[in-house]
């Protein structure tokens, strides 16, 4: 009996996280008891001295406080104990209204450049300088004129999404097809209906992939723009455990952060495969 | 010709060249049409057919001279000429009618959803691809695909059908049924079209008037074959007429041998006199002379005769 390829890689898939998770959990037991001493002073020192526990959580440490923080994901008892949901909660507003202003900026933009080869030569050396620099680096610079850390980052945001979607926005509308415009041409469409109906359908799948390429990169500097302005979201949750020394809770950020890290890319991908045309 | 509905006017078309001197495509290019007719522009490729036809559709413009259409001066693209183009160029975001119908919004863009629909289904059932409305271009043949080219280019109802090599990426079979759709449809509307082909028997099939162009840069309209055959030639029997194999021989000894040499050959060339080539009608043609020692030595043929 053969099963489909989907099922098998599912098997494998499982049988890695259970590996993955067998390997953690022995790498981190705990050993007997290394040393004796007074139960005050075991108490004071900890399972990492007594029972020669590693400092490093295992899966069901991990699995435990997970399940504390997934049962109540929304609490909030002052600035630095609030629930997952609420710092995800802000980190994904935060990555929203930055790509959100992004797309505002880039797409019109991208069809000017993609249109214009004369202000597409003329921009090209703006955005050849602009387009490496780290978003980081924007951040003194956004702290000192803007004066509010919040919108600070989400500046932060708008500028490194901008990028991939311009690029790929201009591409996309000078790659159109020649004879599509013709078609345009030889019926009298006129410029705006022409970009409506021929050049923005045509160009949609390269728009929409410049679209999943920024998402991307936005949720990858979210997490590092709230490590340096702090008050809220995952970025700052992650820090801020550290500070706490909760290994356990670094973790489980990384996951959350990876999970919608894909969900976003995954919403993404889908309108991107709606947009795209067979040939 | 009393009727010239379309006129080409001394065109001519040069691209800048690398060293500062233009390359001239072709110049001081005459040709004209009736109303009604079907020309055919045969020649090699780089003769600037295509650029002939990308004027007239107005998708290009000439360096030099003009084009007149129903008595007026073209000027860019317009809805009276419809353009087919080799590669179809169909939108393949949009299903067969959504492809029509986009052509009938651009020419009468206040009609409603439904008579948009059901215009443009008239010209998909004409063409024969009731049923596949809502497929998309990928979903179709070749031959399908052109068929929706052809449906949206007749469901403008252009005064002009201008058409670059549409059926040449197609395979001989669907060629031929989409060659005996588009004569039926000429015939039956009336339609002028204006045709661009490498194919010498789509030419003798189709047109009623062939235009032979010697080979580029610098190419020029070398002469005007009139199709003898009568008008309603059938494919099964057309090349039974007597005037067939004159005709077709006469056309492909241009090709190969005589658009090369036609500028060193015919030094009295007036290219706003195109001789007009009458073939199987002495009667009605003066002697050409000179060019005649080229005749080949086959019995029983003898090459049709040039009046000017």
């Amino acid at each position: 009996m053969t099963f489909s390829l989907r099922f098998r890689a599912a098997v494998v898939s499982i049988a890695l996280f259970a590996a993955f998770l067998g390997i953690w959990h022995l790498a981190t037991r705990s050993t007997a008891a290394t040393t004796t001493m007074t139960p005050e002073y075991a108490k004071l020192m900890g399972l990492t001295a007594t029972q020669g526990k590693s400092a490093m959580p295992g899966p069901l440490d991990v699995g435990a406080k997970l399940w504390e923080h997934l049962k109540q994901p929304f609490y909030d008892k002052g600035p630095n104990d609030k629930g997952l949901g609420i710092q995800l909660g802000y980190s994904i507003g935060r990555v929203g209204l930055g790509y959100l202003l992004a797309v505002i900026v880039a797409i019109p933009l991208g069809f000017l450049i993609g249109m214009s080869p004369l202000i597409s030569k003329a921009i090209d050396p703006f955005i050849q300088i602009l387009k490496p620099i780290s978003p980081l680096a924007w951040m003194p610079l956004a702290l000192y004129t803007i004066k509010d850390s919040s919108i600070s980052a989400i500046f932060v945001i708008f500028i490194c999404s901008v990028w991939p979607m311009l690029l790929n926005t201009a591409f996309g509308v000078a790659a159109v097809r020649k004879e599509w415009i013709n078609v345009a041409r030889t019926l009298e469409v006129g410029t705006i209906r022409r970009a409506f109906t021929v050049i923005l359908p045509a160009a949609a799948p390269t728009i929409l992939t410049g679209m999943r390429i920024s998402i991307g990169i936005a949720w990858l500097v979210i997490v590092a723009a709230e490590m340096l302005v702090g008050g809220t979201g995952i970025g700052y949750f992650v820090w801020n455990e550290w500070n706490n020394l909760s290994i356990t809770n670094v973790i489980i950020a990384i996951l959350l952060i990876g999970i919608v890290g894909m969900l976003l890319d995954q919403i993404l991908a889908r309108f991107t495969r709606m947009v795209t045309f067979p040939e | 010709m009393t009727d010239k509905f379309i006129s080409i006017e001394g065109i001519a078309r040069r691209y800048p060249g690398a060293d500062g001197a233009a390359t001239t495509i072709f110049e001081n290019l005459w040709l004209s049409m009736g109303r009604g007719e079907f020309g055919c522009v045969i020649g090699h490729s780089g003769c600037g057919k295509t650029t002939v036809l990308n004027i007239l559709a107005g998708l290009d413009e000439p360096s030099e001279g003009a084009v007149i259409v129903d008595g007026q001066a073209i000027e860019g693209t317009s809805l009276d000429r419809a353009v087919i183009f080799q590669s179809h160029a169909l939108l393949p975001w949009r299903t067969v009618l959504g492809n029509v119908a986009y052509a009938v919004t651009s020419k009468w863009r206040n009609w409603d959803r439904a008579k948009v629909k059901a215009h443009a289904q008239t010209f998909i059932d004409l063409v024969g691809l009731t049923g596949s409305e809502h497929k998309r271009p990928s979903e179709l043949s070749g031959g399908m695909k052109q068929r929706v080219g052809i449906a949206r280019a007749l469901s403008i109802t252009p005064k002009i059908m201008l058409m670059d090599e549409p059926f040449s990426a197609l395979d001989a079979l669907t060629r031929g049924t989409l060659q005996d759709e588009v004569r039926r449809i000429c015939l039956e509307t009336g339609q002028t079209a204006f045709m661009i082909t490498h194919d010498v028997d789509e030419a003798i099939y189709l047109a009623d008037k062939i235009f032979l162009m010697t080979n580029g840069p610098g190419a020029v309209l070398a002469e005007i074959v009139e199709n003898p055959l009568p008008k309603d030639r059938g494919r099964i029997d057309l090349h039974r007429h007597p005037l067939y194999y004159a005709l077709r021989n006469h056309i492909v000894d241009f090709l190969v041998s005589r658009s090369k040499t036609f500028a060193a050959d015919v030094t009295d060339h007036d290219p706003r006199n195109v001789p007009t080539v009458r073939i199987g009608k002495p009667e009605l043609v003066v002697a050409a002379g000179s060019e005649d020692s080229t005749q080949a030595s086959w019995p029983g043929l003898s090459r049709p005769s040039t009046s000017f």
